[in-house]
């Protein structure tokens, strides 16, 4: 039979199944063989936030999302294209964001009576005519698998088990992706149990074959290569980038690396990451609690490490007193916040940005730090670095505000050249007569950072206010009001690029001006509506304190500035109070990434305004 | 280190002492001062790391390295900085609500991971720099401001607390004991990993004489159970005997000599140190003092730091640009 091949593109393909089905295994195998193959790729985990909820219910459905194009891409899709649903649950979890005529691929075994009343699907959805806008294709993916398997020699559970590799064989001839890259992590993975090893690399095979001959499968796509700079090129998600960018931050400061940390979702991989590196010098202390985690890290940096500290939202409302002692003792210090919806424990495993005022001023008096947020999954490379730079050389807490989209989603990254990386040296003060720990920087405002075992440096410090210059215990009216406006300087005075504002028009009326993870989702809605011919501005804020210097200047140049937020206008807020400007806000706490469509809804809604 | 001849005064700083007149604080300082040159580490890698508390204002006044942190959080800066200079001597200074109340997560995690940090905990059984709310040590029925009919929670034992903490070293002293708490200083400064010394304080303004029962030249001598290894452990009038599995104090002249425990700090069961620990009631009629427990168990700093040197001796040092590339990569022209 001769099947039909249909170039396509852009695919956008949702994998989902009951969190033991192995979901997030298949999508990330899928998108390693899509990202080898040159596409541009964005992908999304979405997990339940319980380890496992009762099989086959809907609490427990866990799905993958993969976007891949020919050309750049900048989120991971809105509607996918493809479903793959594993049983009723994942289907009934997953359909309401399909549109008609997407193709919905299913397990068909997993439609029993008693699964299908599990999820209260009244009639067997296959076949009472309510999937009939789609494309549906009802494959017997278990017993197929366990078919293929029977020669094995394997139990039936294992053959069960292996039937996510099946999908994945489908999906992969259907898409024309290669099957070695696959082939060679099984053997890796598996190696050890040769029977798991043989189940799984059967059943890929066997969705494979299955595509190739069953007369269901008529047609196969293709994809061409997206046009990105040339390069070296890996997927990568912000929490490995994040961990690689405070490693290179390291190196280029020449700084032992110590992470204090207590694990919490979406955080944790930092973690997990950097302790896998302890051949870069890297210590990670996993402490009793959040306090002693970025306790220890200040005390490290007070030793002229890297102290590092690692987070969500519960956790920083946590540390909240020991930065503001950071802020006192001027010492470096960074804070990472990946985070996700709260209050409280609010949506432990979905994205949100609701924790920037917390960041800003959730601290007891006068306490400015710095607050930086990167745009991408792969910017948190970027952002680590900076933030190793404004820590050093200012002597102050830097706050990073990665969230739970950008910290498990991926995209490809091109692997930066070392020798490119920004120089990050830095001074210890040396032995001096005199010396007073809170004497100044003239132009970056830093005091020295004198540390223990500097001889004749011997000096005191704490949270208690200090003297101008000595650093001395001091409870002088006059002088507590200098120090609260010396620290306030300090941070206002740290070097941030200028923004930027991408207006190929330039005459939009209207910027859209976003911060942090929804880079992608407004830049894709941008430009679909220039595409269609509208005139409008975008602008991201990577630096949100200090504000780089030009930013008044550019909002003062629009008619309108819409800045869409993952909270209920926290940025907003600030621009407002900071430059008197009205600004309209789009604001949503689904515990999603804005989706292309609707963000193209709300800036059409400010252009007819 | 013979070349260091660092005296008293070296470890003084310029700062004026601000505790109220008559306050412990001030003969603990005098005897750490006056420790401290014997140490032989030179003051530029001594630090003092402390909470909040009126004791916790005590490295202003040493001429070392020092950090007055935040309530109760002094062991974790403590362990960060341990940790990552192990060439360091840290020492920590907190009191009884620093350390026993809103820092006990801590206190208790720093002892079972063995940092080393060499930790004096100022109990004067009062919270003083608030002035005078009653304490996690306070005597069940304390009077204080806050606790006008008497407090109702039962006290802590620092020392049995310590110890079920899997603490290698708890020793027990006196402030105005200067040649006893000298000898702790010593003691704990010669053990590898956690070390704390409990001191009963005295708080002239807000618990004066918490402690005069093994203070006063009448008293003390009967009340204090010496804990000196080798030794019997004995007051000059009671002495501990084993009995019915555990420990009881009992009149010297009801035993003979032979009968006492002679007392064994190395002991690695921690029951023996607990049993002593449990010997003190809070109205401190027999009171145990000295090393209750001082035994081996690997260094938590030098463990952290092991893992790192080995990785680096059996992966080679880490290479960035290696690190960067990852394996799975792909090329566009
Ligand atoms: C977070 C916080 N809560 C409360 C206080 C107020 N406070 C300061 S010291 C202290 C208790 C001190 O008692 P203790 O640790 O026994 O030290 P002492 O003054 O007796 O030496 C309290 C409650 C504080 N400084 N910080
Ligand atoms: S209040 Fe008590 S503990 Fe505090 S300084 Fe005065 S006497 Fe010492
Ligand atoms: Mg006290």
């Amino acid at each position: 039979m001769t099947k039909t091949v249909i170039p396509l593109h852009q695919v956008t393909i949702r994998f989902a199944g009951d969190s033991g089905d192995g979901m997030q295994l298949t999508g990330d195998r899928f998108t390693m063989d899509t990202a080898s193959l040159g596409n541009d790729i964005s992908t999304l985990p979405n997990f339940p936030a319980e380890i496992r909820a009762p099989q086959g219910t809907l609490p427990g459905v866990s799905s993958f999302q993969l976007h891949f194009a020919d050309h750049h891409i900048q989120t991971p899709g809105d509607a996918p294209d493809v479903l793959v649903a594993m049983n009723p649950a994942a289907l009934k979890a997953n359909i309401k964001e399909l549109q008609r005529g997407a193709m919905i691929i299913v397990d068909s075994d997993e439609f029993t009576t008693r699964n299908l009343s599990k999820v209260g699907y009244e009639t067997n959805p296959l076949e009472d005519g309510s999937l009939d806008s789609f494309k549906l294709h009802p494959v017997a993916l278990t017993s197929i698998t366990v078919a293929a398997l029977a020669e094995l020699n394997v139990a039936r559970k294992d053959a069960e088990r292996s039937k996510n590799m099946f999908a994945l064989g489908l999906l992969t001839w259907m898409y024309h992706r290669p099957t070695e890259a696959t082939e060679k992590f099984l053997a890796a993975k598996f190696g050890k149990k040769p029977e798991v090893l043989a189940a799984n690399m059967a059943a890929f095979k066997a969705g494979w074959n299955y595509g190739e001959t069953t007369e269901d499968f008529a047609v196969s796509y293709e994809i061409a290569p997206a046009k990105m700079p040339p390069g070296t090129y890996r997927n990568m998600s912000g929490n490995v980038a994040m961990a690689y960018g405070l490693i290179a931050g390291s190196k280029r400061s020449n700084l032992k690396l110590f992470l204090g940390s207590y694990p919490i979702t979406p955080a944790s991989d930092i973690l997990h990451e950097l302790s896998k590196h302890k051949k870069f010098g890297v210590i990670t202390f996993q402490a009793e609690d959040e306090i002693a985690a970025v306790g220890s890290a200040l005390g490290a940096s007070y030793g002229g490490a890297l102290g590092v500290t690692t987070t969500s939202g519960p956790g920083l409302a946590l540390k909240t007193e020991m930065i503001g002692l950071a802020v006192m003792l001027e010492l470096p210090l960074i804070i990472i916040d990946v985070q996700r919806g709260g209050p409280s424990t609010g949506l432990p495993t979905k994205t949100e940005q609701a924790d920037l005022l917390q960041a800003m001023f959730g601290r007891n008096g006068e306490s400015p730090a710095v607050v930086i947020a990167p745009s991408t999954a792969t910017d948190c490379f970027a952002i680590a670095l900076d933030a190793v730079r404004i820590a050093t050389t200012y002597r102050v807490p830097v706050f990073i505000l990665s969230d739970g989209y950008i910290a498990n989603g991926t995209e490809p990254w091109k692997i930066p050249n070392v020798d490119d990386l920004p120089d990050l040296r830095v001074e210890f003060a040396k032995t001096q007569e005199n010396f007073m720990p809170y004497e100044r920087d003239p132009i970056t405002l830093a005091r020295p950072w004198a540390i223990p075992g500097t001889k004749g440096m011997e000096h005191r410090i704490g949270g208690v206010e200090k003297a101008d210059k000595t650093g001395e215990i001091s409870y002088d009216p006059t002088n507590h009001d200098l120090m609260v406006r010396l620290r306030a300087a300090k941070v206002a005075g740290i070097t941030v690029p200028d923004l930027e504002v991408d207006d190929p028009s330039n005459d939009a009326k209207v910027l859209v001006l976003g911060w942090g993870s929804t880079f992608g989702p407004i830049a894709a809605a941008i430009e679909a509506l220039r595409e269609n011919g509208q005139k409008v501005a975008q602008a991201h804020l990577r630096y949100i304190n200090p504000f780089p210097k030009n930013l008044g200047e550019v909002l003062a140049k629009y008619d309108r500035v819409l800045v869409p937020e993952m909270n209920m206008g926290q940025l907003a807020m600030l621009l407002k109070s900071e430059f008197l400007k009205d600004i309209t806000g789009y604001n949503k706490v689904r515990g999603l990434p804005f989706s292309t469509s609707e963000l193209m809804e709300a800036i059409m809604v400010v252009l007819n305004d | 280190m013979t070349d260091l001849v660092l005296t008293k005064k070296d470890f003084t700083s310029d700062q004026e002492v601000k505790w109220c007149p008559g306050c412990g604080d001030y003969s603990i300082l005098s005897t750490v001062q006056g420790y401290l040159p014997e140490l032989g580490v030179p003051r530029e890698n001594v630090v003092f790391i402390s909470g909040i508390g009126c004791s916790s204002r005590f490295p202003y006044y040493l001429e070392t390295f020092g950090i007055h942190s935040v309530h109760g959080r002094a062991p974790t800066l403590a362990t960060g900085l341990a940790i990552s200079r192990p060439d360091l001597t840290v020492f920590v200074i907190t009191g009884d609500g620093d350390s026993l109340s809103i820092g006990g997560n801590h206190l208790i995690h720093a002892l079972r991971r063995n940092v080393n940090l060499k930790i004096l905990l100022f109990n004067n059984r009062i919270y003083g720099l608030t002035k005078g709310q009653y304490s996690p040590t306070s005597e069940q029925g304390k009077i204080t401001k806050s606790t006008p009919a008497g407090s109702l929670d039962t006290p802590f034992n620092p020392i049995s607390l310590a110890l079920g903490a899997e603490a290698t070293f708890v020793a027990r002293s006196i402030d105005s004991d200067r040649k006893h708490l000298t000898e702790m200083l010593r003691a704990a400064s010669a053990h590898k990993g956690s070390a704390l010394i409990e001191i009963y304080q005295n708080c002239p303004i807000f618990n004066d004489d918490a402690f005069q029962i093994v203070k006063d030249g009448e008293t003390k001598s009967a009340a204090i159970l010496q804990l000196v290894h080798g030794q019997p452990i004995k007051s000059a009038t009671h002495g501990v005997i084993y009995k019915e599995g555990g420990l009881q104090v009992v009149p010297l002249d009801s035993v003979s000599e032979s009968d006492l425990v002679i007392h064994n700090a190395n002991t690695p069961d921690p029951t023996y140190a607990f049993a002593l620990s449990r010997l003190s009631s809070s109205i401190l009629e027999h009171v145990p003092v000295g090393v209750f427990r001082d035994v081996e168990r690997a260094e938590y700093g030098g463990l952290v730091n092991d893992q790192v040197a080995d990785a680096i001796k059996t992966q080679g040092a880490g290479d960035l640009s290696k690190l960067l590339a990852g394996t799975d990569t792909w090329v566009v022209k």
